[in-house]
């Protein structure tokens, strides 16, 4: 099945999703990966978490006449972020999009989603980032940990985990 | 010679080699899982993607790994270090390459350090190869200090658990390293730098060439899959080096390396031509 989706999501939405399916999805998401996260939970999120959907990315960025632009921007392995996942997803996050997969019980105890995206493919990620919006902690972490606000649209993801716990990965750790 | 190993690490990073995309090619129409396919395509576009408009095919541009033989009568050798860190840095800024490098203290992201691993060879020629290294497969390495009575066997054991325990971490399909041999650290040397031969290419003694193929049969009858989502193709090649061994040793070093499999070479003759290739 192949659906349309924009952020924020609702709990409605994600419990139609099932693992497999096919997701456009179109809105704003946050870049956030190890660093971000630890940032985020100590420090409470620079941005509203709820139905919120976090991308597990490190982008590579230029700026072109004071503005900021995606140049590739492809997922990083979510397995890493597995430690933080309870705690992220009880702040009301909705979704999560990375790769590689991870522990499917959260997911479940939460009612939110993975979408996988190509891991690597970051020139054709990059694709479906139409601006980005805002940075924040750029100047403390750097250009691939700090948290990138993009409008993303249409960017084509799979349900690798469902919010029934069910999931394409075999080894999620 | 600054302006040549940018252009090297330029075409490693936007130009993935054709024997890689052959075989990635082949590994699309193998797969009948819709799910494989999709991931498939998507790392063919983004392939076509970065060819056409020189941009990074993977965000991650990773450390950046740079294998020197340096022909000791070479009139290049003062400069070939500074060269390198000063091609990166240009690179860097530029292309752009993602900053990697960071503090292990503060976390302080400073840009893009080299790892140069240096080798004294004779002649006057300076041979470079690139390695940019993604994040997400190196940290799937692995070293397995086995017995002699373990042998090949503990390093066939070795290497699919790690596949198993890895599933889809290193963006599979991915190309496999192993070095045999050596100590410790050579063997993840040897590793590394197997990564370096093209897809498809088997290794000159006819008894590591069959256990490289009998791995990669095995490794792809697990259906790991495409990122680890299940499919017919987990591994593009398996690549094994070996070293004389200690009596008491059987290390076996293991590194992974993504479908991404940015690599360049370049030649530097003593006169100053340079010569640049996949």
């Amino acid at each position: 099945m192949a659906v349309k989706l924009r952020t924020p999501l609702n709990e409605k939405e994600v419990l139609k999703l099932k693992a497999g399916d096919l997701v456009y999805l179109s809105g704003v998401i946050y870049t956030a990966r190890d660093l971000a996260h630890r940032k985020i939970l100590e420090e409470g999120a620079p941005f509203d978490l709820r139905g919120a959907v976090i991308y597990h990315c490190g982008p590579i960025v230029q700026k072109e006449s004071g503005r900021y632009r995606i140049v590739s921007a492809g997922p990083t392995t979510s397995a890493r972020m597995n430690r933080h996942l309870e705690k992220i997803l009880s702040m009301g996050i909705k979704g999560i999009i990375g790769k590689g997969g991870m522990n499917p019980e959260p997911f479940k105890e939460h009612r939110a989603v993975y979408f996988a995206f190509t891991g690597g493919a970051g020139s054709l990620a990059a694709k479906s980032v139409k601006r980005v919006l805002d940075v924040y902690w750029l100047e403390e972490l750097g250009i691939p940990e700090a948290v990138w606000v993009l409008e993303v649209e249409d960017f084509p993801l799979i349900v690798g985990i469902d919010a029934f716990g069910n999931s394409l990965y075999s080894n999620p750790r | 010679m600054e302006g040549a190993i940018f252009e090297a690490i330029k075409l490693a990073v936007t130009k993935i080699p054709d024997d890689v995309v052959e075989s990635l090619q082949e590994a699309y129409k193998k797969e009948d899982n819709p799910v494989a396919k999709f991931n498939l395509e998507n790392i063919l576009k983004a392939v076509e993607i970065g060819k056409r408009e020189q941009i990074p095919v993977c965000q991650d541009t990773g450390t950046v790994t740079f294998f020197v033989e340096a022909g000791i009568e070479s009139p290049y050798l003062r400069e070939i270090k500074e060269a390198i860190a000063s091609a990166l840095e240009k690179a860097t800024k530029e292309i752009p390459l993602r900053p990697n490098s960071l503090d292990v203290v503060t976390n302080k992201n400073v840009g893009n350090l080299p790892i140069i691993h240096w080798e004294l060879v004779n002649g006057d020629k300076i041979r470079v190869a690139i390695l940019p290294k993604g994040g997400g497969s190196e940290n799937c390495s692995a070293l397995a200090m086995l017995t002699p009575a373990e042998g090949f066997e503990g390093v066939k054991r070795a290497v699919i658990n790690r596949v198993k325990e890895c599933g889809g971490k290193p963006c599979p399909p991915v190309i496999i390293g192993i070095g045999i041999g050596g100590s410790s650290n050579t063997a993840l040397k040897l590793a590394k730098k197997a990564l370096l031969r093209p897809v498809g290419e088997r290794h000159k003694d006819k008894r590591v060439a069959k256990f490289e193929e009998e791995l990669l049969e095995e490794i792809n009858s697990l259906g790991i899959g495409p990122m680890g989502i299940g499919g017919r193709t987990t591994a593009l090649d398996v690549k094994v080096e070996i070293a004389y061994r200690h009596p008491a040793s059987f290390p076996a070093g293991i590194v992974f390396q993504c479908w991404a499999h940015r690599r360049a070479f370049l030649e530097i003759s003593s006169n100053g031509d340079v010569r640049i290739w996949q």
